[in-house]
Parts: C-alpha cells; structure tokens; sequence
C-alpha cells in the first residue's frame, strides 16, 4: 500500500487543479448567471446544475463517452495537446471540477449578486467599461462569495469518488485519491486500520479547510468594511 | 449646451421632456416622482430612451434616428448620485482616482480637487467610517476629476442632516463659481434652488412645464401646483444695508422698501452658512442677496396695519388675482418687483382685489427666517 502521505498529497493535487482550472469558467458562469438576461438562461442554469442532481456514476460514464481516448473531445486533447485523461490524476481532477463545479458557481453567484450594481453603474460613469468595472468593482467586493465558493469546491473535491472511479478507475499513485483508498482498504482484509488512518487525514484535512475558509473570510469582511 | 429631446415609457407615466441647459447651474426642480432622476439616467447613459436625441455640446450621445447610443463611459458627463454611492473597497484617495478624465475640457489635478474640497485629513479612510457630508464631498470631487463637460447632481443633499447640508452646499457654491461647464442640480428643495440656481427648469410627470430664470418663475402663480403649495413664493432682490440694528435684526432695502429679518449670517469665511434659510447670492451686481417670499406667508391689507406685530410692509399694486376652484387664490402684487401672496377668495372679494387696486403686503419678519 502506498505511504499515507502519498495518498494525501494526490488528493490535495488533484483538488487544487481542479479548483484552480474551474474557477475562472465558475466565475464567468456565475457572472453570466447573476447579471445578465438573454432567452436560453434556464438552460444554462440547469446545464451548471446537472452533477448535483445527477448520480455521480453517470457523470463519471459521460465524461468517459466525452473525454475518454475514443471520445471526440479526449481525442482532440490528446493529439492537439498531448494531453490524456484516461487512468490520469489529471482525468480525476477533471472528475473532481465537474462535481464540484455546481457548488462553486451557486457560491460566487450569490456573492456578485450582493453587489449593489448601482455601484457599477458608478464605475461606468466615471468611464470605467464594463470589463474594469467587473474586474475593480464586482469582483473585489464580491470577494467573500468568490472566496467560499472555491473552498466548498475544493472540500468537494477532496471527497469526490462515484464520478472519478467510473472514468479513471483506481489506479495507485494516478486515481487512487483518499476516498478511493479508504474504499480499496475496506475491500481487503485486515486493511481496517489503515482505512481509519485514511479516514482521520480526511477528516484533519476538511477541517483544515473550513478553518482556513473562515479565516479568510474574515481577513476579506474586515478590508470590506 | 444641453440639448435633450426624448421620450422614454416608465412604470407611470412617459418622459417626453425636451430641454436645452446652457452653461452655468440649471435646477431640475419638481416633487418626487416627477422623473427627474430619469432624466438624469438618460443623460449619463444609465437608461436608454426609446427614441428621441441628446447632445451634449456638438456631440450627439443619443440618436435614436442615427442609431447613436453612447454607453456611459463614452459621455463626457458626470454624475454625483443622491446615495454617494462611493466604492467601500478603497480608500477616499482610491476613489478620487479611479475615474478616467473624457470631457473636452482639461481636468483639474488631484491635488486642485482635494483643496477646493477640503479632502485632504479624508485620503486614507474608508468611505463608510465618514460622515454623510464628508461621503457626498468625495463623490463631488470624483466625479469632478473626470472632467466633465456635464455635471449631474442627483438630489446630493436629500441623505444629510441641515447642517452636513450647509456644509456641502457651501462647497457646491464654490465649485458653481470657479467653473463655467453644465451643472444640473436635481432637486425638490426650494432652499437649494434659491442658495444655488442661476436657472430652473420645472418638471412634472415627465414633462418640462416651464423654464427660465429664477425670479421670473418663481413669481408665477400658475407653477404653484409643480413647485408645491407650502414652498411657492417669489424671489426678492435686495441690497443689505445693515447687518445688526442692536434687536438682532438685519435691514435690507428692496425696491425703496425696507425689510427687516432675524440676522442675517454672513460669518466671513464660512460660506458653508447660508445667510437665511431661503436666502442666495445673487448673479448679477445690482443685489447683495436674493430672497424668497414665500406665497402662505404674504397677507394684503387696503389700509398701513397700526399697532401690529408685523415689521415688513410693503406698498403696491394688484397686477393680477389668480382665482381657483378651493377657497384661495394668488394675487400678484407690484412692490417695485414682483410680490406674491395667497390669500382666500372671500378676502379677495371683501377687500375688492383687481388689477391696479393699491394694496399693502405685509410680511413677518420671523417667516423670511423659517426653513422648508
């Protein structure tokens, strides 16, 4: 069995990828969400809904179906890029973005809709365009919201398990993350002690996150006000 | 030059308003719910009319016609907002310097802006630890450094308290002084339009129902139901002639009457004191000061009132009674300017009020010093 830490420092990685290379997408999706109207927006809503209500096995097939080395976007990624996703840590962080991506943009969504747009229109007529004004108005002080929707993110993404077994199986040092290694643990025999072992630095790390989540959030609340 | 021609459908009624607003300071004046603050939307971009046109000096920022629509940024107008509406992020000095000067005119500096409004102890603070007063100056001088070529002013004083008021208004009178670009001035305080206002344009329900100059609108019976029963009155011009007579009381003389009212407050240096609650500076260099008469506070007697608490009396004739369905009526009386008193109709017939009927208007010295 690899060494705890090991173990530990996959699913950091992959959670950390995953959140780094959603939030710009979960930012732009939410944005669009809180502050514009155009025909089709229930859709889009709904298409950023879907892994939550979707059991996690079928988003795992479909990314398989879409992503995998026959799907048209996996092949695309592999000969374009070199990028592959299959049996990767980089599928399962892809695994771990789509789960947690609902979370995310529900989270920033609220937090750029606290925003007095009032305060943009402001922004507008002291000649800032809408991209400065998003960017040095809506976004810092949407700041608390932007802040916990990408540590809900990351603490689903650490515990993510149905969608990345399914497409990028088990596989030690690549996919086996925490809980895809407590869950191997429980299949063997006399694997339970470790399993507990697995299962504290879970707990520890969720904990961790939630402290440093708060913490932020009041280094953020206190330059707000 | 100003010139808005627009129509716009709003939740209650449709602006159609067409205006042009000349350099120098043009109160919007109207109740609430009037659309003055659509109106000052339309011109900064924030709310798009559904057809008509706007230009600001040769520069068309609207056109429904020429498929213009110039979005906020690309006006050269700026906006002080009745809320401040100051960014809570940055500092007082943040704030100053986010906007991008884009008028014609060159802009004044930092640090220009920061002495005409005493911004300088304020740099480094929040906007939310300063007081109301203090949040509206740094939103003055914001949007002063975007060197508009338009200055919008929504009701900037309506969130303040009757001094932080004094306080601002001072600044404003400075700032109207020192510069001859369009300043619109949204209100429905009579006492700002007096203080501040070289013009002033009447708006009611979407509609401009009159513009022109100060004194002659305001003595204007028929604008009465626009400007509001309780602050209609007309506007007296008057030299000062002495600040203290020893019981407290300042003389002026206007038209070759006297009048008298509690001291006026000309404490030097501090122009944040108006002189009297409905008291300006006037425009031009034939008066000291400008003050207003309210309408209610007028009455008229055929005979000089003896032995009567009243101090202001004031010989003239009838121009004209402006007869209503209730129980009162206006009557236009000439002192050497123009007078305005409300009165009911059953004195109007009693005392046979007509045109050319010779009248005393007597005044209360204390109501020359009661505010809105």
């Amino acid at each position: 069995m690899t060494p705890v830490w090991e173990i530990a420092a996959l699913s950091l990685k992959v959670s950390l990828w995953a959140v780094a290379c959603s939030l710009p997408v979960g930012i732009a999706c939410a944005w669009v969400l809180a502050r514009c109207r155009f025909p089709g927006k229930i859709l889009l809503d709904g298409l950023v809904h879907l892994p939550l209500v979707t059991p996690p096995v079928v988003v795992g097939y479909l990314l398989l179906i879409v992503l995998g080395r026959n799907g048209w976007l996996g092949r695309l990624f592999h000969d374009w890029f070199g990028v592959t996703f299959t049996f990767t840590w980089k599928g399962a962080a892809v695994a771990a973005a789509v789960m947690a991506f609902p979370l995310m943009v529900r989270a920033i969504r609220l937090g750029i809709e606290s925003v007095d747009r009032r305060l943009e229109e402001a922004a507008r007529t002291l000649g800032a365009t809408p991209a400065r004004a998003l960017f040095t108005v809506t976004l810092p002080l949407a700041a608390p919201g932007l802040l916990s929707g990408a540590l809900l993110a990351f603490a689903r993404c650490l515990g993510e398990f149905g969608a990345t077994i399914t497409f990028v199986s088990n596989v030690p040092g690549q996919t086996r993350t925490l809980p895809l290694a407590i869950y191997t643990l429980l299949q063997t025999p006399e694997g339970e002690t470790a399993a507990a072992w697995l299962a504290g630095v879970s707990l520890a790390l969720a904990i961790a996150a939630l402290a440093a989540s708060e913490l932020a959030a009041r280094a953020v609340r206190r330059r707000l006000n | 030059m100003l010139k808005i021609d627009a129509r716009k459908k709003l939740a209650e009624f449709e602006w159609r308003g067409r205006l042009e607003i000349r350099p120098g300071l043009t109160a919007l004046f109207g109740q609430s719910g009037a659309g003055k603050t659509s109106l000052v939307n339309m011109v900064a971009g924030l709310l798009t009319p559904d057809e008509g046109e706007i230009a600001i000096g040769g520069t068309c920022v609207f056109s429904s016609r020429k498929d213009v629509n110039l979005s906020p940024e690309r006006r050269p107008v700026g906006v002080v907002f009745q809320d401040g509406r100051l960014f809570p992020h940055l500092s007082v000095g943040g704030n100053l310097r986010y906007g991008r000067p884009r008028g014609s005119r060159s802009a004044p500096t930092l640090e220009e802006v920061i002495e005409l409004l005493e911004l300088e102890a304020l740099l480094g603070r929040r906007p939310m630890s300063l007081s109301g007063g203090e949040q509206q100056r740094v939103a003055i001088g914001r949007a002063l450094l975007t060197a508009p070529d338009v200055l919008l002013l929504d009701e900037p004083l309506s969130g303040l308290d009757g001094e932080r008021r004094g306080e601002v208004l001072g600044f404003l009178e400075r700032l109207k002084r020192d510069s001859d670009r369009i300043i619109v001035y949204v209100t429905h305080r009579m006492e700002e339009v007096v203080r501040l206002a070289d013009r002033l344009v009447l708006i009611d329900r979407g509609e401009v129902r009159s513009s022109g100059g100060l004194q002659d609108l305001l003595g204007r019976p028929e604008l009465q139901a626009v400007i509001g029963q309780r602050t209609a009155g007309a506007l007296l011009r008057c030299r000062i002639e002495q600040i203290d007579d020893g019981d407290g009381l300042s003389r002026l003389s206007c038209s070759g009457h006297t009048i008298l009212l509690p001291r006026l407050d000309l404490k030097s240096g501090s122009e944040g004191v108006p002189p009297a609650p409905r008291a300006g500076r006037p425009r031009s260099q034939d008066a000291d000061i400008v003050l207003q008469v309210r309408a209610g506070d007028v009455s008229l007697s055929l005979e000089p009132p003896r032995r009567s608490s009243v101090l202001n009396v004031m010989e003239g004739t009838v121009e004209r009674v402006v007869q209503e369905d209730g129980a009162l009526a206006d009557v236009v009386v000439n002192v050497g300017q123009t007078l305005w008193a409300r009165v009911t109709r059953r004195s109007v017939r009693e005392l046979g009020l007509s045109p050319g009927v010779a009248v005393y208007a007597t005044i209360k010295a204390a109501s020359l010093y009661s505010a809105d």
